[in-house]
């Protein structure tokens, strides 16, 4: 997940391409014509077939199970038992569905409202800064962001455990005393800020790089403008900063939408989604009950409910990229 | 004349704290994973490692299978990348030079494919592939990565492919190439630095896949560094050393490979801004 950070990476200047419109009069070899409108179907025939056979097919099988009776004993003697709705009526009137889901709905607010606020204001500094220490500060964020989050989250564990954790210790010695021995994974909202902090410092820098790129392709009149128009700092910022970079903070938004509703990762490695249960937000609440409790069929259930909430996000998101690219498509 | 040097004091300081806030965690994992145990359960942090010793870095090596997961990540995202970098030049240059009925489609496919939910989709996953008897094996994880970065590769080489001037390609083919041969010979030595990101992108992605990984492979010999590096601490129990110098063997080749890949990243970004 840490990868897809890079959604809009390097892809160089795209050229609005010319219709193909078939074999040229100046093209040498003329392919025969019924050949060469194959032609991209064959190439793009691999790919396909690879995305259909190996995400296609899970998403259809998750949609089967759930629509089956499937627990252990069904798994262990291969049983296909179908039950109809009987686990979407379980998961929908059970009141665990709705905490979850209202639990996670806010961890997503609350992290991505952090993330876009923080990021955004650093790279605005960064922005502001000289060139020494602009690169500088871009170093400490690309190794925040580089670090793979297995091994992140081993750190925080580490950074917060209970004894000879840094954090306790410079708790208590800048005066909270009582936390000297604190166990940040004994209570739901104490787990819920160690991940949040991950997750977080994690976010950070990918909003913050790729929105100093983009201020740096704000055209300087545009500020001169504004000056001329008598403008201050703040009011150049809410009149030419933001309308210019509003498509970026949309889809960037979006994209911190998908990946936090979806950070299995963060939490079940710092926690397993505990204690008691009581961090597990969708991905991983359907992977305790599904994997964990052995309740395939209510957990696939489960698994489509969340995917069914992504793809309503994930088509918002889409249709923003898509009027972006518009003449490139 | 007092204000202006304040204005240039003060984000220079909060660069500073965010400086320390970004590498913070990074300086203390590689810190203590060089500290004797002695400093790592001392009352007061040991802020530097003066005595620095290797015997963590010996643990972790030590521990059972190490060199078999390491090899079992290695093999499963080099093959991922590889696949996915041949199916994605040839769909990439199909989508980016050719006119076509759907291709409108298949992009915005490929878009949503990117955004594939696979944190989610583990049981359904899970299931197939003990129903094709391949639990504990490489060949699943190894196809599934190869799609989980197919949609990104293919997607941004699809720009680079389109960044090559067409009449490059169509000299060549002046020149007596037939259209493949101008791809390979024209066309692919151009798009290496395309190649590069993408796949270095893609390297990034399986070598730290979680969820499928955990699900799927869950004897020793099939297991990837991920799933041993989260499963370290519970082994080693407070050994914070050991697992500090675990994570960071871990860490160390994407931690390098990224701060190489990003300068190419920015600059990139750069190039498009300034030629776009």
């Amino acid at each position: 997940m840490t990868v897809q950070k890079t959604e809009r990476p390097p892809s160089g200047p795209t050229e609005v391409q010319t219709p193909e419109g078939g074999p040229r009069p100046s093209d040498p070899r003329k392919e025969p014509r019924r050949l060469a409108g194959l032609t991209p179907y064959l190439l793009l025939a691999p790919a396909i077939v690879a995305t259909l056979l190996l995400l296609g097919w899970p998403l259809v099988n998750n949609g089967i199970l759930s629509f089956q009776n499937l627990n252990m004993r069904q798994f262990i003697l291969h049983l296909t038992e179908w039950n109809g709705f009987d686990n979407y009526k379980d998961v929908l009137t059970g009141e665990d569905f709705w905490r979850v889901t209202g639990r996670s709905v806010v961890f997503t607010a609350v992290n991505v409202v952090l993330i876009m606020a923080l990021g955004t204001l650093v790279g605005l500094l960064l922005a502001r800064l000289g060139r020494k220490m602009r690169t500088f500060l871009l170093l400490g964020l690309v190794l925040a962001w580089a670090m793979p989050v297995v091994a992140a989250s081993t750190v925080y564990q580490w950074l917060f455990a209970q004894r000879f954790g840094v954090v306790n210790w410079i708790l208590a010695k800048i005066g909270f005393e009582s936390m000297a021995d604190h166990d940040w994974l004994a209570t739901q909202y104490s787990t819920f800020f160690v991940v949040l902090l991950l997750i977080v410092w994690m976010s950070i820098p990918f909003v913050a790089i790729n929105l100093y790129a983009a201020t740096t392709t704000i055209p300087k009149e545009l500020y001169e403008a504004a000056a001329l128009d008598g403008a201050g700092a703040i009011k150049q910022f809410t009149q030419v900063t933001l309308p210019y970079l509003k498509p970026f903070l949309y889809a960037t938004t979006f994209l911190e939408i998908i990946w936090v509703f979806k950070a299995f990762v963060q939490v079940f490695t710092i926690n397993e989604g505990g204690p008691d249960r009581l961090t597990e937000i969708l991905p991983v609440y359907a992977y305790i009950e599904g994997m964990g409790n052995q309740h395939f069929g209510m957990g696939a259930a489960i698994a489509l409910l969340t995917i069914i909430i992504l793809l309503a996000i994930t088509s918002f998101y889409l249709r923003i990229v898509l009027k972006q690219e518009e003449d490139e498509l | 004349m007092k204000r202006s040097l304040m204005g240039r004091l003060w984000p220079n300081l909060v660069a500073v704290v965010i400086f320390v806030f970004c590498v913070f965690p990074v300086y203390w994992m590689f810190a203590t994973a060089f500290k004797p145990t002695g400093d790592i359960i001392a009352e007061d942090p040991v802020w530097f490692p003066t005595n620095a010793t290797l015997e963590h870095f010996k643990t972790a090596i030590d521990a059972d299978h190490f060199w078999t997961m390491v090899g079992n990540s290695v093999i499963v995202t080099v093959l991922a990348v590889v696949f996915s970098l041949i199916i994605g030049v040839t769909a990439a240059f199909a989508l980016a030079r050719m006119r076509f009925k759907g291709r409108r489609g298949f992009i915005i496919g490929f878009m949503l494919a990117q955004m594939a939910p696979w944190e989610v989709m583990v049981i359904a996953i899970y299931i197939i592939v003990r129903d094709a008897d391949m639990l504990n094996s490489l060949i699943p994880l190894t196809l599934f990565y190869m799609v989980m970065i197919l949609p990104f590769t293919l997607l941004t080489l699809r720009g680079f492919v389109a960044a090559v001037p067409k009449e490059l390609e169509e000299s060549a083919m002046v020149d007596g190439c037939t259209r493949m041969q101008a791809f390979r010979r024209v066309i692919l030595p151009l798009l290496a630095p395309g190649l590069m990101s993408t796949s270095l992108f893609g390297f990034i992605t399986a070598w730290n896949e979680f969820p499928l990984a955990l699900v799927l492979n869950k004897e020793a010999e099939a297991k990837t560094l991920p799933i041993w590096l989260s499963s370290f601490q519970t082994a080693f129990g407070d050994d914070w050393g050991a697992t500090m110098a675990a994570a960071s063997l871990f860490a160390v080749p994407i931690l390098v490979l990224f701060v190489f890949l990003q300068r190419r990243a920015v600059a990139g970004l750069t190039d498009g801004a300034v030629k776009g």
